[in-house]
């Protein structure tokens, strides 16, 4: 073991998948030279040439599509996609065409496709470069959806997505670009929907989804000090989702909040309270509940932008109140 | 391309083929009035020389992505009537196992990467595809075919830059058959069509869509240069569709006349052309083209038959292919 960046895990990642597997490209805006403008992928042009490691025009349909088009004929692409804003952007190569090729050719034909991209507010980036998506994507069947929460999971996550036969997205939180962690030296992969228990705990479980990973862990540490036992589960993959933890957690416990920064409405949130409520129901001693950003467009000035994520402030009022049956 | 006697196999071969297309999307259509079709479905009939005339200067290892207007395409590329009847008819024995529909049959044995319902949805397929190609070295050229209507799609657009800074092994097809859905190109297409690609240096050729030929003359010469790395290309291929937009698409006075309809039937078929072509060089009698049609004709007939009696899809195929 040893600590090293997110942005280093990821590239350690797609290096050793590409080194492994010459039918390996990566395409996107300005990932060559520039390795992003985040300076996750410096040096791949180095090692693996401009024929794998593609600079692309400000295109995201065109290349996306092309990335699908790639990968039905034999190559294994992975698309940087700058912004996971931009995922509205390709939503026909991405739901119309990606995720339904298997399906609609009744089996034949395939995408093994890597969308890696981003999510995440409090970066004053504004309406336009802080939303996080997961949840749009989820609603697609066909496509699978992962949520890394720390440099070990980004790499183990994105190695097993690159070597899925399927359309995976990743969402990386852009605020855990230079999060340290600890990460074995030798390989190793992560399996799709397999959900983490972070921590055991008796009184409540808190579920939570990339960087709302480290929101319950500052919320499990103020809740102990007030003798509340929290379970913190780490999601990681959203599609295939890991049901059967989350559920066996919630009949141990009781009660619930499952944390993650999509908008609340209509998101990651209220599908996995809705299988809670489903498998759950007589085990509940309180409502499950949801905390995710405010239905609102992600305002810039940071006083408005800070009230819009969910924080671990609210996270512990919220469990004290679910625990005193205060709801 | 001068065509001779010696020739007389490949270009019967090029009459059978556009006869094949007639004739399956003549009984598409019966199988839509009598009812017997789910959902509804576009007829290629009129467009034949386009589909022939390209896809037999292409091999089997090339790829082609096709629209929602796709049978011509498929058959073209070697599709088996039966596996596409029972396809339209939402059948297990269908090219899709039935999940795909007119609109999406793929036959990825010939190189046919599938239709498409998105108009332009498989542009960025076709060029991906020929990224493929030059990156692993396949030596395959794609074929991207698309009618005027998807002009309108930026998507098209995209790719076409990145298909000429990559200098990929794609052709570029614009099935110009007047009409976008019920509306006349013209008014939705402003300046000439080719001036678009050549916004990108892309070379690029208009041909009569109606003339098998020429078509094939273009293609054979275009899908060498693009497998020796001189790619891109884009065709305008000028042609007709018989049909209105879909088989349900009866009354369309409002949008093109009756006249023009028949001109085109009359004039302008390219299978009468052909036909007229080989009669009159006597490499091939009315007698034998007759019985030709008539053969294609019984062999629709029987895929219809086998089609109707083939077995569903099982139930239990509903959420079988969501994922690999």
């Amino acid at each position: 073991m040893r600590e090293i960046t997110w942005s280093t895990a990821v590239n350690e990642a797609i290096a050793e998948e590409m080194r492994n597997d010459k039918t390996i490209i990566l395409m996107g805006e300005d990932v060559a030279e520039a390795g992003t403008p985040f300076k996750v992928l410096l040096g791949l042009v180095e090692e693996f040439g401009t024929d794998r490691i593609i600079d692309t025009p400000i295109s995201e349909p065109g290349f996306v599509g092309m990335a699908v088009g790639a990968a039905m004929t034999g190559t294994r692409p992975i698309v940087d996609l700058m912004f996971g804003d931009f995922i509205f952007l390709v939503m026909d190569q991405l739901a119309n065409q990606a995720a339904k090729q298997h399906y609609m050719s009744g089996g034949k034909l395939n995408v093994p496709m890597v969308i890696r991209t981003n999510m995440g507010a409090t970066r004053r980036s504004a309406a336009q470069h802080s939303q996080s998506l997961q949840a749009i994507v989820a609603h697609i069947p066909g496509v699978k959806v992962l949520m890394p929460s720390t440099p070990y999971e980004v790499k183990g996550l994105l190695k097993a997505a690159i070597r899925d036969d399927n359309p995976v997205v990743i969402f990386e939180d852009k605020l855990s670009y230079q999060m340290k962690g600890m990460v074995p030296e030798e390989e190793y992969i992560i399996p799709l929907g397999q959900a983490n228990i972070l921590q055991a705990g008796n009184d409540i479980t808190l579920v939570a989804t990339s960087s709302m990973v480290q929101v319950c862990e500052e919320a499990a540490e103020v809740l102990r000090s007030k003798n509340i036992s929290a379970e913190i589960i780490d999601v990681r993959s959203i599609v295939p989702l890991d049901e059967q933890t989350i559920v066996d957690s919630v009949k141990k416990t009781s009660r619930v909040i499952v944390v993650d920064e999509g908008h609340q409405s209509y998101g990651i949130t209220s599908e996995i309270v809705s299988r809670i409520s489903e498998q759950a129901f007589y085990y509940l001693d309180a409502p499950p509940t949801r905390m995710g950003a405010m239905d609102v467009p992600i305002p810039f000035s940071p006083v408005l932008e800070d009230l819009t994520v969910p924080t671990s402030k609210q996270v512990v009022a919220k469990a004290i109140d679910l625990i005193n049956n205060n709801f | 391309m001068k065509f001779t006697k010696k020739d007389t196999d490949k270009l019967l071969r090029f009459y059978s083929q556009m006869v094949r297309i007639r004739k399956f999307e003549d009984n598409a259509n019966q199988l839509y009035l009598g009812a017997k079709m789910p959902g509804l479905t576009h007829m290629y009939s009129g467009q034949e020389g386009v589909a022939v005339g390209i896809c037999e200067a292409l091999k089997n290892t090339d790829y082609i992505t096709s629209t929602h207007r796709g049978h011509g395409h498929c058959i073209a590329k070697g599709a088996d009537y039966k596996k596409m009847f029972c396809e339209l008819l939402g059948k297990e024995e269908g090219y899709c196992r039935g999940k795909g529909g007119s609109m999406h049959i793929a036959d990825q044995d010939n190189g046919n990467l599938g239709a498409n319902a998105i108009v332009g949805g498989s542009t960025g397929i076709a060029t991906g595809a020929a990224l493929s190609s030059k990156f692993l070295g396949l030596g395959s050229v794609t074929v991207c075919f698309f009618g005027d209507g998807a002009l309108g799609q930026g998507v098209l657009y995209e790719v076409m830059n990145m298909a000429k800074l990559y200098k990929l092994p794609v052709i570029y097809a614009c099935e110009n058959n007047l009409y976008g859905e019920y509306t006349h190109f013209s008014e939705t297409t402003a300046g000439n069509i080719l001036d678009r690609p050549k916004a990108f240096d892309i070379e690029s050729f208009e041909v009569d869509g109606q003339d098998v030929l020429a078509v094939y003359a273009l293609s054979k010469t275009l899908v060498k240069r693009a497998r020796d790395g001189d790619g891109p290309f884009f065709i305008q291929l000028n042609t007709y569709r018989y049909h209105g937009h879909h088989v349900g698409d009866i009354d369309r006075e409002y949008y093109r006349s009756k006249e023009e309809e028949k001109h085109w039937k009359e004039n302008r078929d390219p299978i009468k052309i052909l036909a007229e072509y080989l009669v009159s060089k006597k490499w091939a009698s009315s007698k034998q083209l007759t019985q030709m049609e008539l053969d294609i004709k019984n062999e629709a007939k029987e895929a219809v038959e086998y089609a109707i009696n083939a077995p569903y899809p099982d139930v239990s195929e509903v959420d079988m292919h969501v994922f690999k």
